[in-house]
């Protein structure tokens, strides 16, 4: 098979559809025990922090939260940008379950992140480069999703929707690099792509099972909303039809 | 590929980088009200205005930390290892505040260079430490500083 023949199938919503039915259950297994494993060790197991004291275990969400949504929004972009250039049907279908998922991710790194910052900062909010960046980020999820109910005609929302998506990803390496460029409240990055760690590895571990953990959270939650989407625009074709047909009898 | 399909990649690139300019200038353009807050050596240089509200960060110096007995008046000394701004403060600070770490004060640059705050914050660091390492780095430093002197 070719890679465009391999392009090709992935691009259809009924391939997708029944593939991705077969991952399922593994993805699911996956994430439950990354996730109730990584969520015991870091709450439960893990040493206290010698300045904060418990508050730091936020960090067991905090962090991969965050992570997660600066990610999807490369996945969403990513797909607005086959969905306008290739005008693949799977593709323009992936955008909206990526805006909502990233939309909640980020709305969990400012809320947790505010949690945390009253006992450490003395205060919830403050307005440095780090976080208004990820509020605006918050609101970039939420531009996409408004937009996506602004048109009647689905592809002109479709259109708009990855034009706003692909114009806000300038704002990612911004979110990222905010710590090093501007004087900030937020302290740098603990986990740097190039330098070990600045965490004691028994808490560091937990966190690296939390951010594996919420990978495959995303991939399963991204994966499960674009398979309702797929029912949802292809009502009326005759595999779904018969695929519910069945279900019924 | 394509010439449509082609045509469209283009005005993509083109609209992640014509993007990425505009986001690149307003930064520039911002540079100095992007950062939260002054460094004791932008305050000591008059970068900093005076008679307006604004933020003064670095690090409190050890032993600088003075609490008035009857009130909540706290005065320290923030630095950036280059020079020193004296801050006053009446308030609760914040239980992180402590000498030798990190803090931010929100206020106004008084007479005489002395930095009158109404919120002074805790900068936390990005490292992660158990109590039990702390106290044996804090020994070992302890008696590499006795072994030294």
């Amino acid at each position: 098979m070719t890679f465009t023949q391999w392009f090709h199938r992935l691009g259809s919503p009924r391939w997708f559809y029944q593939a991705s039915g077969k991952w399922l259950p593994w993805l699911a297994a996956a994430t439950l025990i990354l996730l109730v494993a990584g969520l015991v060790w870091g709450l439960g197991f893990a040493p206290a922090d010698a300045k904060q004291g418990n508050s730091f275990r936020i960090i067991y969400i905090h962090v991969p939260a965050a992570f997660l949504a600066l990610a999807g929004y490369y996945v969403m972009a990513v797909a607005g940008a086959i969905g306008l250039i290739w005008k693949m049907k799977l593709a323009e279908m992936a955008m909206r379950p990526a805006a909502t998922l990233g939309a909640a991710l980020t709305f969990i790194s400012l809320f947790t992140g505010a949690l945390w910052g009253k006992p450490t900062w003395g205060t919830y909010w403050v307005w440095d480069a780090r976080i208004t960046s990820m509020l605006v980020l918050f609101f970039l999820y939420l531009g996409v999703i408004a937009l996506h109910y602004a048109y009647t005609s689905r592809d002109a929302a479709t259109r708009a929707g990855a034009v706003l998506a692909l114009v806000g990803t300038v704002n990612i390496p911004i979110i990222y690099k905010s710590v090093d460029w501007w004087y900030t409240l937020h302290q740098p990055a603990t986990i740097k792509l190039t330098e070990a760690p600045t965490m004691h590895p028994a808490m560091f571990q937990p966190l690296v099972v939390m951010i594996l953990g919420f990978y495959c959270f995303y991939a399963l939650a991204l994966i499960l909303g674009l398979r309702a989407e797929i029912l949802h625009r292809e009502r009326r074709t005759r595999w779904v039809r018969e695929l519910i047909g069945e279900d019924a009898v | 590929m394509h010439p449509v399909r082609r045509q469209r990649l283009l005005a993509v690139v083109f609209i992640v980088v014509a993007a990425s300019v505009a986001a690149a200038l307003l930064a520039y353009a911002l540079r100095q009200n992007m950062n939260l807050f002054y460094t004791p050596s932008q305050v000591a240089g008059g970068e900093a205005p005076a008679g307006t509200r604004i933020r003064v960060g670095g690090m409190v110096v050890e032993g600088s930390l003075e609490r008035a007995s009857e009130d909540l008046k706290a005065s320290f000394l923030l630095t950036d290892g280059a020079a020193r701004v004296p801050v006053t403060y009446a308030g609760i600070l914040p239980d992180l505040f402590a000498e030798g770490e990190a803090a931010v004060a929100t206020g106004e640059l008084g007479p005489e260079g002395r930095f009158i705050a109404s919120q002074v914050l805790a900068k936390h660091d990005e490292n992660y430490t158990p109590p039990e390492v702390a106290d044996a780095m804090e020994k070992a430093m302890g008696k590499a500083r006795e072994s030294s002197q």
